[in-house]
């Protein structure tokens, strides 16, 4: 417990002294590798955590696939950043201050850090670790009679039919070890797949708006009354 | 880019690595860590840096803009239509325990690789797409 904490320490200090990075620098190349510097950090403290589900999305999209969105951008804009004006914005300071002292309220009811008696630790945590769909057993246990043998002799589950396979009593008829992708997939399919939507909106969003039309694509819109490209120059000011 | 014989190569040797791991994740997700949006984020960023060190031309030679454009939609058409078939087969929507009436398991199993399969590709598709949109050389009109 005791290096997990010492391991997350360090590796918090690090990303906030980064955060403060990506905000004081000017050069807009420098703030977009720090941020991705930091996205691998915040990747690290994830899997320090044992959430390797969240720590490949922050990897794959915090540090892969933004940085190089943002450097793409980047292409398009100047290098450096505006001067910004010297002065506090006492209202923002005060919102920040505000939002994060509720959230930090929030926390006050979670079990403390590394809690033996957390719920996760005493329910979910127990049933999952004797969960032995897709695991090589190392008693050698895993087929099913076998398995059966073992909850005569009063384990953890009750005795199986033909084909099932052994599993905690809420996991979508244990065919998905991972707690993260069961609930994503199935608890919650319709929220995983109206996010899909999401993504695809955003991508067709951005084909609708940015893609050039081939030439002679464009011809329908010219038909259009008063869209032509001789109405650019009539009421237009020369600058 | 493709004039530096370093990145070349190093792309060469990493490309084909990253896009059987993004399959790798995608296909693993319900017994893994990872799954459908992870899995298509990897394949994209394989694409990507395939697109980042030969240009666009050379990436849109391998998936054209109508393929990305097509898939991305099909993802979602997948996965809307696991829902449409676990319906017809006489379930609620989304309800994976329909495809497999014996044994209820190996139908949830089913349902949820198809839909993992169905967010990689439309994830995959789009971040691809997004890359292609904001790499656009700026209109000179």
């Amino acid at each position: 417990m005791f290096d997990v904490l010492l391991t997350d320490m360090v590796l918090l200090t690090m990303a906030a002294i980064l955060a403060i990075a990506v905000i004081s620098v000017r050069s807009l190349l420098s703030a977009t590798m720090l941020a991705g510097i930091y996205s691998l950090l915040m990747a690290f403290i994830w899997q320090n955590m044992n959430a390797a589900d969240v720590a490949f999305t922050e990897a794959a999209v915090g540090a892969g696939i933004s940085t190089v969105l943002l450097l793409g951008t980047l292409v398009h804009t100047g290098r450096l950043t505006k001067q910004a004006a010297n002065h506090v914005n006492w209202g923002a300071l005060g919102v920040v201050c505000v939002t994060g002292g509720i959230l930090i309220y929030g926390t006050l009811d979670m079990p403390r850090f590394g809690d033996p008696k957390a719920p996760i630790h005493t329910h979910r945590v127990v049933q999952q670790l004797a969960q032995r769909v897709g695991k090589v057993d190392p008693n050698g246990v895993h087929e099913p009679w076998q398995y059966n043998s073992l909850a005569d002799q009063g384990g953890p589950f009750e005795v199986l039919a033909d084909g099932e396979h052994p599993h905690p009593k809420d996991d979508f008829s244990g065919h998905s070890p991972n707690t993260v992708t069961s609930i994503l997939a199935s608890y919650r399919g319709y929220d995983t797949m109206f996010e899909t939507a999401v993504i695809f909106t955003a991508g067709m969003a951005l084909v609708l708006l940015l893609r050039r039309r081939e030439p002679g694509a464009d011809k329908f819109l010219h038909e259009v009354p008063g869209s032509g490209p001789q109405e650019k120059h009539t009421g237009g000011r020369v600058a | 880019m493709k004039d530096q014989v370093v990145l070349r190569i190093i792309t060469k040797l990493l490309v084909p690595y990253m896009l059987v791991f993004g399959v790798y994740v995608i296909a693993h997700g319900e017994l893994g860590p990872g799954g459908g949006f992870q899995g298509g984020v990897i394949l994209a960023a394989g694409f990507i840096l395939y697109g980042l060190v030969w240009g666009k031309e050379e990436l849109h030679r391998f998936v054209p803009r109508r393929v990305t454009d097509l898939l991305a939609a099909g993802g979602v058409l997948l996965y809307s239509g696991v829902g449409v078939a676990t319906m017809a087969l006489g379930g609620r929507f989304l309800d994976y325990s329909m495809f497999n009436a014996d044994n209820k398991g190996d139908g949830e199993a089913l349902g949820m690789l198809l839909i993992e399969y169905g967010v990689g590709i439309t994830v995959c598709t789009v971040m691809i797409t997004i890359y292609d949109m904001i790499s656009e050389p700026e209109d000179v009109a």
